[in-house]
């Protein structure tokens, strides 16, 4: 095979050309699950664990993909970092067929799985991060301004000479982000990025997710469970359930489409019977404290007004409805119509 | 201003990654830098591999113990000397040893699968072969080198050679062919994981037993165990047919003189199909990911 003339073909402008950087059409999944009836005896079924999906993101995005587990959004990062090869349909990410040219698609991605740690448990952390500038021959000149930078925006600077067991989970998380971002990806996959980190992490994480989508124009695929993280950082979203793509379009559009429903949750100052007020309805009540559902793409600033003027409030929060819930409802908004 | 940056970047990764570079080359360049970060791991816990260096090297010096327990009740085993036998301990112990510091980890493969941590070595840029043998490099793997080779040496000593340049150089020649083999036992072994994560203990009963089972001489066995290791699966070439050319002794099997030196060639075909079981394994996973 003539590998320089496919690299000028990949590399080449003509890859640019639409401004696709991922692209998908068709893409499937299937699984053989062999299940044991018997011994020596076995029952195949097939899985599909991605059903024909289709879609594109252009170089500069930043996408959140989410689905309850078992969805497929794993095996579609899976697919997209070359981990695993299609069933079927055809795959490109920067002009590249990821499965067939796996070790070349890595120079140019950067995956983070979050409940997975690629650092090295018993050694400071700078080894981690100096493994990486060898393993993918980063240019000394660049490794150390990407270095410093990802230092300076994660806080990294007191932790480096520190052996990573002993970082907290925060901590950690904000390593692994800095290691997949050393070689330059173009793009980079996040796996549940935020999960089990407390409130200050996971603001920490999204700032900087911000920035490097803003600043340094890289694309951003995150699957989550929290909605928050999608709410805060990505303008288009993508749900997919059963290996299906359900939705694909700004946030706002999914609480529409689903007729999903924010949670006020306000405390009076002694116990009054159920608040009446204009576009939203009490479910709970407990003592002094109630709850007040009211649809997703509302503001809560009218509605916190509204009651603020004729309530006694002394304190409140907004809750934000979980994707499961998001996603039932969908599935039933589906059935009725 | 950030289009331009990302543009820029883009333009950096044109020349990358070097094409036309070997993937052995690469290979062994990913595995050198993680068994070196592997070295320094263990070292975080100096007093600890100071122990399991000194724990390797009894235990498998233990082996040796077991044999010359057996020759003090007795003058011969199976018409070997002590010293003949030290002879085939000592080069199966050297052989496998090799084989166990450079690629003792790749058995963790099924744990890797079902764990999951696999994904994370399918992303670098890197043979993941490579990636998976260079896992828990660990140092005092040399313990049972450094034990055969002790062994072998007290048998040059003690049993009476008629040495030709043809003995000499075979000598390292079954060295390094019986490593090789051994490593194609490990290799495919691991091969196997990919389809039956639990397989870890199948491949030690090849490795680990065949290492054991090529310490004693061929022919306490039965012969259809040796024609197993001499034709299935070719353990024999480690050191009993070419080492039984050098001590000039018999192989009880009735086979023509030149598969003596069959060792390199048996090596070589070796490798090329645990590579391609290899292949096929990781091929499989890759459209499975079971």
């Amino acid at each position: 095979m003539d590998t320089q003339t496919d690299t000028q073909k990949d590399f080449g402008p003509a890859d640019d050309h639409g401004d696709d950087f991922i692209r998908l059409d068709g893409v499937e999944k299937v699984f053989d699950v062999r299940k044991k009836t018997g011994f020596m005896r076995s029952e195949r079924r097939q899985v599909r664990a991605v059903d024909s999906i289709s879609f594109a993101v252009a170089r500069g995005e930043m996408v959140g993909y989410i689905g309850p587990n078992g969805a497929g959004k794993s095996t579609t990062i899976k697919m997209l970092t070359g981990i695993l090869t299609p069933s079927g349909g055809r795959l490109r990410v920067a002009g590249i067929d990821p499965s067939r040219e796996r070790t070349r698609l890595a120079h140019r991605i950067g995956v983070v799985f979050g409940q997975r740690t690629t650092l090295w448990w018993d050694l400071p952390l700078i080894d981690s991060y100096r493994l990486m500038h060898r393993m993918y021959r980063i240019p000394d000149a660049r490794y150390a301004e990407n270095l410093d930078r990802c230092v300076e925006l994660l806080e990294l600077a007191e932790l480096l000479d520190v052996p990573v067991r002993q970082l907290s989970l925060g901590q950690r998380m904000r390593g692994d982000i800095a290691a997949a971002l050393l070689h330059d990806p173009e793009v980079l996959y996040l796996d549940e990025p935020t999960i089990g980190l407390d409130v200050i992490s996971k603001a920490k994480v999204r700032e900087f997710l911000r920035h490097l989508n803003a600043e340094q124009g890289t694309t951003v695929l995150l699957t989550t469970h929290d909605l928050t993280d999608i709410e805060q950082l990505c303008r288009r979203v993508m749900v997919i359930d059963h290996g299906r793509l359900m939705y694909d379009g700004p946030l706002t559009g999914l609480h529409e489409i689903g007729e999903s429903e924010r949670t006020l949750v306000v405390d009076l100052e002694r116990e009054l019977p159920p608040i009446e007020v204009e576009s939203a309805r009490v479910v709970k009540v407990e003592g002094p404290r109630q709850w007040l559902a009211f649809p997703a793409a509302q503001s809560a600033a009218p509605l916190v007004a509204r009651i603020a003027a004729a309530y006694p409030l002394v304190d409140l929060s907004v809750r934000e409805p979980d994707i499961e819930a998001v996603i039932s409802r969908m599935y039933a908004e589906k059935a009725t119509s | 201003m950030a289009d331009l940056q990302a543009q820029e970047r883009h333009d950096a990764h044109r020349g990358f990654p070097p094409t036309g570079r070997s993937r052995v080359v690469d290979g062994l360049r990913a595995y050198r830098l993680i068994a070196w970060m592997w070295i320094r791991s263990t070292m975080a816990y100096r007093a600890s591999f100071a122990m399991t260096v000194f724990g390797n090297f009894a235990g498998t010096a233990l082996d040796f113990v077991a044999i010359l327990l057996m020759f003090s009740r007795v003058d011969e085993l199976g018409g070997y000397s002590l010293g003949e036998v030290a002879f085939l301990y000592g080069l199966s112990s050297a052989a496998f040893g090799l084989t166990d510091l450079a690629l003792g980890s790749v058995d963790r493969l099924g744990q890797r699968v079902r764990d999951g941590t696999l994904d994370t070595l399918l992303v670098r840029p890197a043979p993941v072969l490579a990636q998976v043998a260079a896992d828990r490099f660990a140092l005092r793997r040399l313990g049972r080198i450094t034990q055969g080779l002790l062994v072998l040496g007290y048998a040059l000593v003690v049993v009476d050679i008629s040495w030709t340049p043809l003995k000499v150089l075979m000598m390292p020649v079954m060295v390094v062919s019986g490593a090789a083999i051994f490593a194609s036992v490990f290799v495919a072994g691991a091969a196997f994981q990919f389809v039956a994560q639990d397989a870890s203990q199948v491949q030690n009963s090849f490795t680990y037993g065949g290492t054991t089972l090529l310490q004693y001489p061929p022919t306490v066995f039965a012969k259809d165990l040796v024609r197993g290791v001499t034709f299935v699966v070719p353990l024999a070439f480690v050191n009993w047919v070419p080492a039984l050319y050098v001590l000039d002794l018999p192989y009880p099997l009735d086979l023509p003189e030149w598969v003596a030196f069959l060792p390199p060639l048996v090596a070589v075909v070796c490798c090329a199909l645990s590579g391609v079981a290899w292949r096929a394994g990781l091929r499989s996973y890759r459209s499975t990911g079971s």
